[in-house]
């Protein structure tokens, strides 16, 4: 879509608002160099601090893995090589905790995503005057603080202090006599619901985002040729908005797959609940067995970075295009 | 563009220093002792200040507050000490973890005087558990014990005597005869670890057979009569209901809230309750009838007719190996367990003091008419495994043993056994 402006004495191409003469082009580019130098002398220092808090304990980590170390007996730590991930890959509970946290992620990131699109759309059309309190409102969840927010969860459906089996008890299978906290199915549903009512806010948040980048009248322009709503939200707003969904799925997948507080409080990975991080936490920190924890928290590592590369790489999740730049 | 960046690495480098620099104030005069305490009712704290009086300016202890479970106390020191942080000096110690830390060389060692003076007239059990290797490595400073409570309208309902010591089966008899509960622990926790325990040991038999033994060498006991008989008792606990569905989850507090409800039979538990349900019934949220049926008792036999070894449990205090004042920290100690100061600790925040003496005390006598009972108890408690693989010990066993309805006396002994060997070998993840 172009259009020319005639009557100058130079007749001036406009694309789009983009296009340029040459002259421009070269001009920017040095001022872009200069915008990339300062770029980096701003980031740089921030740059230095990821690396010494995040590159060097992973490499220590990585390194550490490699030795049978326990922090009690620091004398008799021996090089082991590789057998420490040995043990752990074939070790049935590092494998059922895998499940479990994959399971966790799955279901919490899929519930997060509808419940947030709608709490979304819910901001995006507020009039003005609510627009303010209703997304103070939907973010209150996330401004608690996590371990808080378990706790909260943890009591009302403890069984002996818990409120939730008494008003809950015309619902079938729910009365005074329910231990949430005894079964798989049921911590994991406490679980994954304290994870989905938390991290909902944030999900939504993103998307609202992601909303406000698809142009109006498009929108509109498809109201005119008569789509229905379902049609508008399932050809205009999504297509337009995927990159903001899928950043808004990654970030939330690598956040669930790390989920600890909510287990730990809870159940604390009884009923086999147990999740990765527990049981990296509890490796390293637990038994202070810093070799073989290091070597679990390895592997937790290359989960993470596993999905970051599928998302990346498979679904084209492009992180630039989020952030309105293209 | 130099210019510019100058104020950045000033910021960046004061950013990362400026923390640091933080660790490092220090003053002169009056030495300062940090003693890392549990959460109590505030005794610890007022003992530290007592004794900073009596000291004369000699020393002045400050209390930092460690987490609430015995666990996360011990991955807090563990990893301070391990650090070599000189800032511990004094540390309130539970039992089952002063094995792994004199093992370490996390603990000062007791100077020959010390041990002498505050071993004196000292309950049994309590020296056991701050002994490694025979050697004393902690200081004795209360001791506590698991007692039976009742109801008394259900035992006697029941036609159970409890003026002779009385049975696991025999209890479990009345409560189902009454239909009520028993209030137990059996969360996957410490406290499960803590039956388990006393049911072996009260069997006759030991969850760790060679306590001293390296990781590789350690046996079990589980695979005996005994291992057996425990686990007979806590899997018909667990799938008869007689533990109510919050079995699972129940810790010690949760258990005195069914042991203070309608379904209330028989409780064990820490001497804790005596002072939670005064408590409850001043604040009136129960009833005074509750507590006049309250009665007490030695801990259930796991064999009927042969004697009981109730849990062991309490706090020793130990003096971090780094610290500046090891020898002040030794003289603290020695004030902070004088009988006097474990008397009035037991009054005031309900925990039974290691000296002997210290029950003759008549407040304590009017406070804790169990008192009796619970220095008797002390000197029939068994401690749990003193190893210094005592976590995975420990651990291993609430994984194996849980939930309660699971436990099956045919398979829950060797099952355990093979996992827990497996785990301190190095061959499985716990």
């Amino acid at each position: 879509m172009s259009t020319t402006i005639p009557g100058s004495a130079k007749d001036v191409e406009i694309d789009d608002g983009t296009g340029e003469d040459r002259a421009a082009k070269a001009a920017r580019s040095d001022r872009a160099r200069a915008e990339a130098r300062l770029g980096w002398m701003l980031a740089g220092p921030a740059f230095v601090v990821m690396l010494a808090v995040t590159l060097y304990p992973i490499l220590q980590a990585v390194y550490d893995s490699l030795f049978n170390y326990k922090l009690t007996a620091p004398d008799e730590r021996a090089f082991v090589g590789l057998s420490n991930y040995a043990v752990i890959l074939t070790d049935a509970v590092w494998w059922r905790d895998l499940g479990v946290t994959m399971l966790i992620t799955v279901i919490t990131v899929a519930v997060e995503l509808v419940l947030g699109f709608a709490l979304a759309l819910v901001m995006h059309r507020a009039i003005r005057r609510l627009r303010g309190l209703l997304r103070t409102a939907i973010l209150v969840p996330y401004g608690i603080i996590t371990v808080v927010s378990a706790f909260a969860w943890f009591y009302a459906f403890d069984i002996t202090s818990g409120y939730v089996n008494n008003w809950f008890d015309w619902v079938p299978g729910i009365s005074s006599d329910l231990n949430w906290f005894a079964q798989f199915g049921t911590s994991l549903f406490v679980i994954i619901a304290s994870e989905v009512w938390k991290t909902t806010p944030f999900i939504s948040l993103l998307l609202l985002a992601g909303l406000a980048q698809v142009p109006g009248d498009l929108e509109e322009a498809a109201k005119v040729d008569g789509a229905t709503a379902w049609q508008r939200f399932t050809r205009v707003i999504v297509p337009n908005m995927k990159a903001a969904i899928m950043v808004a799925v990654l970030f939330r997948a690598l956040d669930a797959f790390r989920i600890f507080d909510n287990v730990f409080i809870m159940t604390n990975g009884a009923n086999n609940t147990e999740v990765l991080s527990l049981l990296a936490y509890r490796t390293s920190i637990g038994q202070l067995q810093i070799g073989m924890g290091s070597a679990i928290s390895v592997l937790l590592f290359l989960c993470v970075v596993a999905i970051c590369f599928v998302a990346i790489k498979l679904f084209k999740v492009d992180l630039a295009g989020a952030r309105g730049e293209k | 563009m130099r210019r510019r960046t100058r104020p950045l690495a000033v910021l960046a480098v004061l950013g990362v220093a400026a923390p640091l620099a933080a660790c490092a104030t220090g003053e002169g005069g009056t030495p300062e002792l940090t003693w890392y305490i549990n959460p109590d009712a505030g005794g610890q704290a007022t003992i530290a200040a007592a004794c900073s009086d009596e000291s004369g300016g000699a020393y002045r202890i400050v209390t930092e507050l460690l987490p609430r479970d015995a666990a996360s106390q011990r991955e807090q020191l563990a990893r301070r000490l391990a650090a070599k942080d000189s800032s511990i000096d004094l540390m309130s110690l539970d039992p089952v973890f002063i094995a792994e830390f004199a093992e370490a060389e996390f603990l000062a060692p007791v100077p020959d005087d010390v041990a002498e003076a505050t071993t004196e007239d000292v309950v049994q059990g309590a020296i056991d558990g701050s002994t490694w290797k025979d050697e004393l490595v902690a200081v004795p400073f209360w001791a506590n014990t698991q007692l039976l409570w009742y109801r008394t309208s259900v035992a006697e309902a029941a036609g159970l005597d409890m003026s002779q010591p009385v049975s696991w089966e025999q209890i479990m008899e009345a409560a189902s005869s009454q239909d009520k509960l028993l209030a137990v622990q059996g969360a996957k926790a410490e406290s499960l670890t803590v039956w388990i325990n006393a049911l072996v040991e009260g069997g006759g038999g030991h969850v760790v057979e060679n306590p001293e033994a390296p990781a590789e060498d350690i046996e079990l006991g589980l695979e005996s009569d005994a291992g057996r008989e425990a686990a007979q008792i806590m899997g018909e606990i667990g799938t008869s209901g007689l533990g109510g569905p919050g079995l699972p989850s129940e810790n010690e507090s949760a258990s005195l809230e069914l042991f203070q409800g309608d379904d209330a039979s028989f409780m064990v538990n820490w001497p804790f309750v005596w002072s939670s349900t005064q408590d409850a019934v001043e604040s009136g949220a129960l009833d005074q009838a509750v507590l006049d049926d309250i009665g007490w008792a030695l801990y259930p036999q796991t064999v009927e007719g042969e004697d009981a070894r109730p849990p062991y449990g309490g706090i020793s205090l130990g003096v971090g190996a780094f610290g500046e004042h090891t020898e002040l920290a030794y003289e603290a100690a020695e004030c902070i367990v004088s009988p006097e100061n474990q008397a009035a600790y037991f009054v005031t925040d309900g925990n039974p003091p290691a000296s002997t003496e210290a029950y003759e005390d008549p407040e304590v006598q009017e406070t804790f008419p169990m008192a009796d009972l619970i220095r008797d108890s002390l000197e029939q408690a068994a401690p749990r495994p003193k190893t210094p693989f005592y976590n995975e010990v420990s651990t291993g066993l609430q994984q194996t043993w849980y939930p309660p309805s699971d436990v099956d006396p045919q398979t829950t002994p060797e099952r355990s056994t093979d996992y827990i060997t497996a785990v301190l070998r190095g061959e499985r993840l716990l």
